[in-house]
């Protein structure tokens, strides 16, 4: 995620495009990610023990909250650099937002999904709308959906990159509601996991809790280089063609 | 393949099966950027061939 320089006017020079579309940090963050996920797979199928209340369902944790966590890691990053963009007017800092809220929405979307397929099998239904842990889930995840509407029916330039980096701001105000809202609702068929106590779990769960953390992280880390060199040698290309022309 | 089993199959299926639809997205995006560039480079060897 290393960045690169900028010309004054938000120019990028082709060395600066070049390092950050062949980092040599990709590769190897792609190789520790396919590592971490592969590890974290085994780990949750052969190496952690069986639920003795849940079963093998239980096993869907080891994805989903991961996946949750990260989602809130995505939005978090994407508030840091809407903050720094607010802070400096540096269209990197717009562009690295964007792509963070992105990945923030994926990461979004595949906890929504992988949390209803865990709910029909241990609660019978695929959502339940009287559990605030999903609903404000779901609220934060529609939040940030209602982010790309907002980029895209405003021309680009400096008010649009103004007007997403508040939004991001304000949508980050949401995580630590989401993230509290299992500890303040008092009916809940949702599990608590993490208390005040220290993780609930064993210490075989819980290592393989980290690794597919670890793996969840990795993997953002991984799909925000590639979508982001992509997007710069997008907009290279772009300032190629308008000189071309 | 008890219910608990497809279940939770499906769960690591739809996390595995999106991780591979980036992939092609990207893939398929690196493509269109390739042909992009090939298509400028013809252009700047007629602009540098015109001048």
């Amino acid at each position: 995620m290393g960045g690169v320089r900028v010309r004054r006017g938000g120019s990028l020079t082709p060395q600066d495009y070049d390092a950050a579309v062949r980092s040599p940090s990709l590769p190897a963050l792609a190789v520790l990610t396919t590592g971490l996920l592969g590890l974290g797979t085994a780990l949750a199928f052969f190496y952690a023990p069986t639920d003795s209340d849940q079963g093998l369902s239980q096993r869907i944790f080891y994805f989903h909250v991961p996946l949750a966590l990260t989602s809130y890691v995505c939005f978090g990053w994407g508030a840091w650099k809407a903050l720094r963009y607010l802070r400096t007017r540096d269209e990197r800092a717009d562009l690295e937002g964007y792509v963070a809220v992105h990945q923030g929405v994926i990461f979004g979307a595949l906890t929504l999904l992988t949390g209803s397929i865990w709910a029909k099998i241990s609660w019978g239904v695929w959502w339940s709308w009287n559990e605030d842990q999903l609903v404000l889930f779901l609220v934060l995840f529609l939040f940030y959906c209602a982010y790309f509407m907002l980029r895209y029916s405003v021309e680009p330039g400096p008010a649009r990159a103004n007007m997403c980096a508040v939004y991001a701001l304000f949508g980050v105000v949401l995580i630590p509601v989401s993230f509290l809202a299992i500890r303040l609702s008092k009916r809940f068929i949702h599990p608590v996991v993490f208390t005040s106590h220290g993780p609930q779990m064993t210490h075989a769960q819980f290592l393989t809790f980290c690794v597919c953390l670890a793996a969840m992280i990795a993997l953002f880390a991984t799909l925000y280089s590639v979508e982001l060199a992509g997007k710069r040698l997008d907009r290279s290309l772009r300032e190629l063609r308008e000189l071309l022309a | 393949m008890t219910a608990s089993e497809q279940y939770t199959a499906a769960a690591y299926l739809v996390v595995f099966v999106a991780v591979l639809a980036y992939v092609v997205i990207i893939a398929s995006k690196l493509q269109r950027l390739q042909r992009d560039v090939a298509r400028l480079v013809e252009l700047a060897k007629e602009k540098l061939g015109d001048g």
